[in-house]
């Protein structure tokens, strides 16, 4: 009961936090103006408004990318971008939808290849992957370079698709970039549940008759064209960031995949939108570089304080582990040598218990002591009545593990983890532990 | 039983092959329905194999397998699949309760998403598997045992005429063993047809009535009592079944 209350309440952290981080987004352009006075032209709206869209679709589909272990395929079929661009430059001109297309025809050819390489060959996938990235984008580049040699082109600005450039964009550009992306974000709500499955255990999903390569295809596809729209914005040398870093940030706050894919669609929606404005606000910074310094961000703050999972709160639990398994074999320690040498209570000294606790008698000490379960005088430690009967519980439940383990079979007791850090009375029905105890030889205290 | 005489699976000439060598050569195999049966084998024999290319799951090089008669393709809501534990990635972001429910997901079919009922017949699942308690954990916070447990309560929602399970009992402790038992047992007594990749040569008698030893080639298959001897294990294993403490675990004692 209290882990579904808490479940349920983690629940409602994280829609809170994506309601916050999405009512942030929405705010931000009248808030910064309010509060800042900072004057937004219609221009750098249509560019917040453009990069919030492709953040939100790269950070949903990027989920699947990092689960799939497929971030570096991102980064392959970007790269593969290139060279796209830079032909359907010269066939068709500087037409934002035929570049795309272009774009997009690259990119899928790329995905081809890796697929040929890996088939036909004994290469491995991060092999197949660099050589892919590395022969399509070094083409790109050669292609750019003749193109900039063309004396009426150069001024194309094809170099953009390099860094990315949001001042660029213009409000039929967000138009288009909505009406696709919307049409990638509803294939993915209509394949949610195979996807998932695709995702998590795709030998099952096969063999319960869903087509695993045409699964696989279509989700490549998705991220292809999800790529490919974020181009003009973050360049295709940091678009794999764009697709994975809100994704990787996200799931460090749930463990739901619905969850998951919502929050890194407003973390992708809020770092693309402070990165365009922000980059469009000075044309001289590239658009790339700064989203991916906001998503980065977030990131970090994710991966060192996210709970459960980040850095910080794993560090103090093990902290608070370590004490309290030195605070449990400290106990074990004295009151084993105080029974020893007389009764429960005799005095301890300080120089054997730290002698065979090495570090971690200084740590058990401590959190003995201030529980309040031991006192120290001239003679040494001495156990307080508290610390006495915490130690006299412990021992008597290992005992009962010691007997349930070796009878257990022959009482007809259920079978359970035998697990002695455990309370045998809460693990064990009461009739199983009262025909463990008649079992005890008399007292447990001599 | 009178079950047992329809065939549940019936395997003809299977032979596949991931290089030049062969990894299961010219399989033979007819299995009755109701049976519960060990799939045995030194490493390297091809068992998952012979699994994942009845389910389609690799392609085969030759042969033919039907399922109670009929091929996989339309076979296919007759047949439930546990695969190995280590086959998926455990900290991916999901509920007990949710793979589970995968169980059914082939039946829903495209599209249509689980609802209610899906959810009652997940939860009667966890509830056969002792998981009930944590239908709302994540994942990454089972045990292997308790994984085991929700692969196989994720097959048992399937509620397949055939089982097939890749090494259930691997690195399980004894609660889990116990618990797999039972439902093999349950299931055997409903009539289900039950495959299981086995290892340990010593429960072999002891948890299955029909076995099949298997190196590349099927070495032997028939009932445990009349094919688990020493021979047909020396056949099957060469000369490492020293093990066995005499033969006090065989079948028959063929010494």
């Amino acid at each position: 009961m209290r882990r579904r209350n808490s479940l349920q309440s983690d629940d409602r952290r994280i829609w809170l936090i994506i309601a916050a981080i999405a009512l942030l987004g929405v705010l931000l352009v009248p808030l910064s103006q309010a509060l800042f006075g900072l004057r937004f032209s219609y221009t750098v709206r249509v560019v917040a408004v453009g990069g919030a869209i492709l953040g939100l679709i790269s950070g949903a589909l990027g989920c699947f990318a990092v689960l799939r272990r497929e971030s570096l395929l991102g980064d392959a079929l970007s790269h593969a971008a290139l060279p796209g661009v830079a032909i359907a430059f010269l066939l068709a001109g500087r037409e934002l939808g035929a570049l795309l297309i272009g774009a997009g025809i690259a990119s899928w050819l790329s995905l081809r290849f890796v697929a040929a390489l890996l088939a036909t060959t004994r290469l491995k996938q991060d092999a197949a992957l660099g050589i892919a990235l590395a022969s399509f984008f070094a083409a790109g580049i050669a292609l750019l370079a003749y193109i900039q040699s063309i004396p009426d082109a150069g001024q194309a600005g094809l170099d953009h698709f390099i860094f990315g450039q949001a001042a660029a964009i213009i409000e039929s550009d967000v138009r288009l970039v909505s009406a696709v992306g919307i049409a990638v974000l509803l294939v993915l709500a209509l394949f949610w549940k195979e996807f998932k499955l695709a995702a998590f255990d795709p030998e099952f999903a096969s063999a319960n008759g869903f087509r695993i390569g045409r699964l696989n295809a279509l989700l490549s596809t998705l991220i292809v064209v999800t790529i490919v729209l974020g181009l003009q914005l973050a360049g295709v040398i940091l678009m794999v960031g764009m697709l994975i870093a809100p994704g990787v940030a996200a799931r460090q706050w749930t463990h739901k995949l619905d969850q998951m894919v919502m929050l890194a669609a407003v973390f992708g929606a809020f770092s693309g939108g402070v990165g365009a404005v922000v980059s469009a606000l000075d044309s001289d910074i590239p658009t790339g570089p700064t989203i991916i310094v906001a998503a980065f961000a977030l990131v970090l703050i994710s991966l060192a304080f996210a709970p459960g999972r980040g850095l910080v709160w794993s560090r103090l639990r093990a902290r608070s582990n370590r004490r309290r398994l030195a605070a449990r074999n400290t106990l074990r320690d004295l009151y084993r040598y105080a029974l020893a040498h007389g009764a429960s209570d005799s005095a301890v000294p300080d120089a054997f218990i730290r002698g065979v606790g090495d570090r971690s008698a200084e740590l058990g000490l401590r959190e003995l002591r201030a529980a309040g379960h031991l006192t120290f005088d001239a003679d040494g430690w001495r156990l307080s009545p508290s610390g006495i009967e915490l130690a006299r519980r412990r021992w008597r439940n290992q005992q009962l593990w010691d007997l349930y383990r070796l009878h257990a079979d022959k009482l007809g007791l259920p079978l359970v983890d035998a697990d002695r850090q455990l309370d045998i009375a809460s693990t064990l029905p009461p009739a199983a532990v009262a025909k463990l105890e008649k079992l005890l030889p008399g007292s447990a205290d001599a | 039983m009178q079950t047992r005489d329809k065939v549940a699976l019936s395997i003809d000439d299977l032979t596949v092959a991931y290089d030049e060598k062969p990894a299961i050569w010219d399989i033979d195999l007819d299995v009755p329905a109701g049976v519960l049966m060990a799939i045995v084998g030194p490493n390297g024999a091809g068992k998952s194999t012979l699994i994942k290319a009845a389910l389609n799951l690799i392609p085969r090089a030759a042969g033919t397998v039907a399922f109670y008669g009929q091929p996989y393709e339309r076979a296919r809501p007759l047949v439930g699949y546990v695969p190995q534990r280590g086959s998926v990635d455990w900290d991916f972001p999901t509920s007990v309760l949710d793979v589970v429910t995968m169980g059914l997901y082939g039946k829903l079919g495209w599209f249509r998403r689980p609802g209610r009922a899906e959810r009652e017949l997940a939860l009667a699942a966890l509830e056969q598997v002792g998981l009930l308690d944590y239908a709302n954990r994540q994942i990454s916070e089972l045990s292997g045992g308790q994984q085991q447990r929700t692969f196989l309560a994720r097959a048992l929602v399937q509620e397949a005429q055939i089982y097939f399970m890749d090494e259930p009992f691997a690195a399980v402790d004894a609660v889990t063993e116990n618990a797999i038992v039972n439902i093999l047992r349950e299931l055997n007594k409903r009539g289900k047809t039950v495959l299981v990749v086995h290892h340990d040569l010593q429960t072999v008698v002891e948890y299955f009535d029909w076995v099949t030893l298997l190196n590349i080639e099927v070495i032997a298959s028939g009932r445990t009592s009349e094919t688990f001897t020493l021979t047909n294990l020396r056949k099957t294993y060469g000369g490492r079944v020293s093990n066995l403490h005499g033969g006090q675990l065989l079948a028959a004692s063929a010494t």
